[in-house]
């Protein structure tokens, strides 16, 4: 059923991300704000494919130092000792701290990762056109969308351990530089998911379907029945 | 410049597939789909506006004892060492990356205080016959609060800690640790709660003038 559906784009209607109110630019414009909330509407997110690209390559950048700096320094009597986030989970792991060894390593190695490879996948599909998989790759971005949060576990962590660890001269615990790379490695996927427009998934399909109106998306209010003809029906209900 | 609304307002297209489609009117806690995509277009929520306020209203006094109590203490050799959330953010500020005490900062602190404030804003203003314009801005940046706030991840990431500190001194829980536990679940409830949609269809629009246009346009369609 997703071959003939009729988008707001092609009928020259964009919907308000915020508000969700549908609206018409005024004739001869090709953005306008939302008359409702006045934000600032555009048929896409601009620049998005860009956008997302840049902040996923300043992440995946980031990725290696975060992983290789030390996150944690703990200076006891016997010297001082530098942690990186995997020796945290090897040091976690223990017939009792598995558990939470296992979140750290889900929420700071696997999530991160699979975020980045995740999106880089979307990104390429989407340039290449692609038109399979569609429900499949917008799962993949709700998922990543979902899981993004859970990678600053690791940054909490290490914020608080540091915090509480200062029994000078006996023990103190301070931050290290992979925090900062590890922190920044979080922010960038966060921006990238941001910046990501989920229509761009569909659009390879909008467009090989001919549209009778997309040659005036300017006109205003000739076309109101056309968007009306969009099969009520055809919202489920859960 | 304004955009020209369509004079029937159920006509929507869906924000992760731009499928054009119109939204049916929803039984209390009754949820519409998009077919094409699934994402959920409206959910709506029985007594939105009465509920989100009494949760928003209990987690915004959760919220001030969380930030004021200790969350966390130690005790070792006779040494002694809490900390607060915020403090936790200060002390990376001074030893740490700089960059990231700010990032924790905003996470646990500022971004969970700016969603609780702006809720509470909004179901408030929202209950008046003409609610004012502005809180339609605090709607617009609300989601945004939402996700920097990570209040839930914290909380795992103090109870890892927790586990990794007690390897080397005694921890004691502090009062805010237990707080924080509630309040995860407070914020959850409001979120689940908060109906949008009900607010957007009371605010003062930014241009009058299309509202006014799109409800004549309407009720001249439906007289002919």
């Amino acid at each position: 059923m997703s071959g003939a559906a009729p988008t707001a784009m092609q009928h020259g209607l964009q919907s308000c991300e915020t508000c969700g109110l549908l609206s018409r630019p005024a004739a001869g414009e090709v953005e306008g704000r939302c008359p409702r909330c006045a934000e600032e509407l555009s048929f896409r997110k601009h620049d998005s494919l860009q956008r997302t690209w840049a902040y996923l390559i300043a992440a995946a950048i980031c990725y290696i130092p975060a992983n290789v700096l030390p996150v944690l320094t703990t200076t006891t009597a016997a010297g001082a000792e530098s942690d990186t986030i995997m020796q945290g989970v090897v040091l976690l792991w223990s017939p009792t701290g598995w558990p939470l060894s296992l979140i750290v390593l889900i929420a700071s190695i696997m999530i991160p990762s699979a975020k980045i490879l995740a999106l880089m996948y979307l990104l390429i599909t989407v340039q290449r056109g692609s038109v399979h998989n569609n429900a499949q790759r917008i799962r993949m971005y709700r998922m990543v969308e979902f899981i993004g949060r859970w990678s600053m576990v690791d940054v909490f962590v290490d914020t608080f351990t540091a915090a509480l660890i200062q029994l000078q001269p006996l023990m103190s615990v301070e931050p290290g530089p992979g925090l900062f790379f590890f922190a920044a490695v979080v922010v960038f996927t966060m921006l990238a998911v941001e910046a990501f427009d989920p229509r761009l998934i569909w659009d390879s399909i909008s467009s090989k379907e001919p549209s009778s109106d997309e040659a005036n998306p300017g006109e205003a209010n000739s076309n109101e029945a056309n968007p009306n003809e969009a099969n009520p029906n055809e919202v489920s209900y859960a | 410049m304004y955009n020209q609304p369509l004079n029937d307002p159920a006509v929507i297209a869906c924000l992760h597939c731009d499928l054009l489609q119109r939204l049916p009117d929803l039984e209390p806690g009754a949820s519409a789909r998009c077919p094409r995509c699934h994402k959920e277009l409206w959910r709506r929520r029985e007594d939105s506006l009465n509920r989100t306020f009494a949760l928003t209203l209990a987690a915004a006094m959760l919220y001030v004892v969380a930030n004021s109590v200790p969350m966390l203490g130690i005790s070792a050799v006779g040494r002694g060492a809490s900390t607060t959330v915020l403090e936790g953010a200060m002390h990376l500020w001074r030893e740490g990356p700089r960059i990231v005490g700010v990032l924790v900062l905003i996470t646990a602190v500022i971004a969970p205080a700016l969603q609780i404030a702006f809720m509470l804003a909004i179901v408030l203003e929202a209950r008046r016959e003409r609610p004012p314009r502005w809180i339609g801005t605090l709607l617009r940046h609300h989601p945004t609060t939402r996700t920097w706030s990570m209040i839930e991840v914290m909380l795992l990431g103090v109870l890892v800690a927790l586990i990794k500190i007690a390897d080397y001194a005694t921890v004691i829980p502090g009062v805010a640790l237990f707080t924080l536990g509630v309040l995860v679940f407070l914020l959850a409830g409001i979120q689940a709660s908060f109906d949008p949609k009900e607010v957007w269809d009371r605010i003062q629009w930014a241009d009058e003038d299309a509202r006014r246009d799109a409800a004549l346009d309407r009720i001249a369609g439906e007289a002919s």
